[in-house]
């Protein structure tokens, strides 16, 4: 049994097929990427499956339970926790405070969440601005803060949204060490990205959506070369000359 | 900063004797507009739900009680329990109803004013509790029923409401509940992807903030000994509540006492010379500039500006 589980999944925004009929899994300590072009329904999956939207159809399981109509806190202490591609700090609280806030759900009291949330800021460098207002954070600090509050949640499965756009290729390396890091401590990892560097460095395992449909799966060398998600990325006049 | 509060406790103490009856007027009203107003920061402060209607909880409360002690001889002392009980129905239903469809910002606030208007005008046509010339409270000068010949004792008393409320938020704020409150208050969304669940801990704080505020209310009675449902329930009073916390700095424990010593003399003195030169009703004008001046050099209240002038650090 997967610890992810989903199946037949629908989402329809008014004449908008955003989702349509998608099965996935994501195994036990898995690293899966979702790929697709802009606008391929990959951000409505994560939203579909941390409950922040109800499916028109499909069921959502994690460790063989149902998640679905679940509401998200719910959700996130069960194990599932999304972070935002825009990401969502809470701009006047510190850092720490920042972090503590996904700590607390574990640990009710103040002093273990505190003692926790500095530990995570350690793990991806962000220790020596604990103390300011996240609203002073930079782009690059921005994205680590979400993976802290995230990881601060404790979870089990870890869903990413574009951790890595923006960044440049040093900062992108940093947070591809990170993401191993994490993974390695039994995290499964399913991350949405456009830079394919990093996807096929980090994942066991990709999916292709394009216009809400799974057009591809498999381990990363498989899909560089199919022809299916070229001609879904770069266009059908380039089919010819990836295969040729 | 705790012997200064501990410090400034011990000087209002000790101040009764050596006020004249007129000042003691003025910190009664600190007091309570501090007290009212630290009840509010809990959900219109902490957790950023911009309650418009906590004259509701005023009336409600003040109602109870005055009706509990006219008609059945409870004593208010007990009465203001029950009527902050009832002031905590009403705000559970207000904000199981604003929290569970997701009514934000003006949303939010028009709610709340359309429930405190809702009792205004029920208040208004229930000839029961008195309809619109409201009830009258027979002075004995009993300190069993809530009464004092001595204005000192409605100082210290809310004195006390100020004290109690203020170490309730002080509480609050350091524990867990505190936190989510304000974290929901910043980005709610992001709050429920971290694992809290929002809309309890809002509905938590309307709890507590509407309960304190229906105590208010039995004060209020029993100060005044006059209840009209246009004074208890009315904007003007929810004006009031909100205005102090603002100008103070909400979401700080501090923020409502400091509004409250800023504003409330202020409003008193004001409220004096301008009916004296026939302009009533001129002091909200002075609210307005006020307003208008912390909105646009101090949005973060002036407690929390204070800080940073004294501290030169800003602490989050």
């Amino acid at each position: 049994m997967a610890l992810l589980e989903v199946e037949g999944l629908s989402k329809r925004f008014g004449g908008l097929q955003a989702v349509r009929d998608l099965s996935l899994a994501v195994g036990d300590r898995e690293i899966v990427a979702l790929i697709g072009p802009n606008g391929a329904g990959k951000t409505t999956v994560f939203a579909l499956i941390s409950g922040f939207l109800a499916p028109d159809a499909g069921e959502v399981r994690f460790r063989g339970r149902s998640i679905l109509g679940c509401p998200p806190h719910e959700i996130c202490a069960r194990g599932v926790v999304r972070t935002f591609q825009l990401m969502r700090p809470f701009p006047r609280l510190s850092v720490v405070r920042n972090v503590m806030i996904g700590a607390l759900g574990r640990h009710a009291d103040m002093r273990t969440a505190e003692a926790r949330a500095r530990a995570v800021l350690e793990e991806v460098d962000l220790a020596a601005k604990a103390e300011q207002p996240a609203a002073s954070l930079t782009l690059t600090e921005r994205k680590r803060l979400e993976l802290a509050r995230a990881l601060a949640t404790e979870p089990v499965l870890l869903l990413l949204d574009e951790v890595m756009a923006g960044l440049t290729a040093i900062e992108t390396e940093r947070i591809v060490e990170l993401v191993r890091a994490i993974n390695r401590r039994g995290v499964a990892i399913l991350l949405i990205e456009h830079v394919m560097r990093a996807v096929m460095s980090l994942s066991e395992r990709i999916i292709v959506l394009n216009y809400g449909e799974r057009i591809a799966e498999g381990p990363p060398a498989a899909i560089a070369n199919d022809p299916r998600v070229i001609e879904a990325y770069l266009g059908e006049e380039y089919v010819g000359a990836a295969q040729g | 900063m705790r012997w200064a509060g501990l410090v400034g406790v011990l000087v209002l103490l000790a101040l009764p004797p050596f006020l004249d009856s007129y000042v003691t007027t003025i910190f009664i009203f600190i007091f309570f507009y501090g007290f009212l107003g630290q009840a509010w920061n809990l959900v219109g402060g902490y957790a950023g739900q911009l309650s418009l209607g906590h004259a509701a909880f005023v009336g409600i409360g003040a109602y109870t009680a005055a009706m509990l002690s006219m008609k059945a001889g409870v004593t208010p002392w007990l009465g203001m329990f029950a009527g902050g009980a009832l002031a905590a129905v009403l705000g559970a239903a207000i904000g199981y109803l604003g929290f569970r469809f997701r009514l934000r910002g003006f949303y939010f606030v028009l709610l709340t004013v359309a429930f405190a208007e809702v009792c205004r005008i029920v208040a208004l046509n229930t000839e029961a509790i008195g309809g619109a010339l409201g009830l009258y409270i027979t002075f004995t000068g009993n300190p069993r029923q809530f009464q004092f010949q001595d204005n000192r004792s409605y100082y210290y008393i809310a004195l006390a409401l100020m004290l109690g409320a203020t170490g309730i938020v002080t509480l609050i704020e350091r524990r867990r509940f505190g936190a989510y409150l304000t974290a929901i208050r910043e980005d709610e969304t992001a709050c429920e992807a971290l694992g809290v669940n929002a809309f309890k801990y809002k509905l938590l704080a309307m709890i507590v903030s509407s309960f304190l505020t229906g105590i208010g209310g039995t004060f209020y009675a029993f100060y005044l000994f006059s209840l009209q449902p246009n004074t208890v329930f009315g904007i003007p009073l929810s004006v009031e509540i909100i205005i102090r916390p603002i100008i103070g700095g909400a979401g700080t424990v501090l923020g409502p006492i400091l509004g409250s010593f800023i504003l409330s003399p202020l409003a008193e003195l004001s409220r004096f010379y301008f009916a004296k030169a026939g302009w009533s009703g001129a002091h909200l004008m002075v609210y307005g500039v006020l307003l208008i001046g912390v909105v646009l050099f101090v949005p973060q209240g002036a407690y929390p500006y204070l800080r940073r002038l004294f501290a030169g650090r800003p602490k989050a």
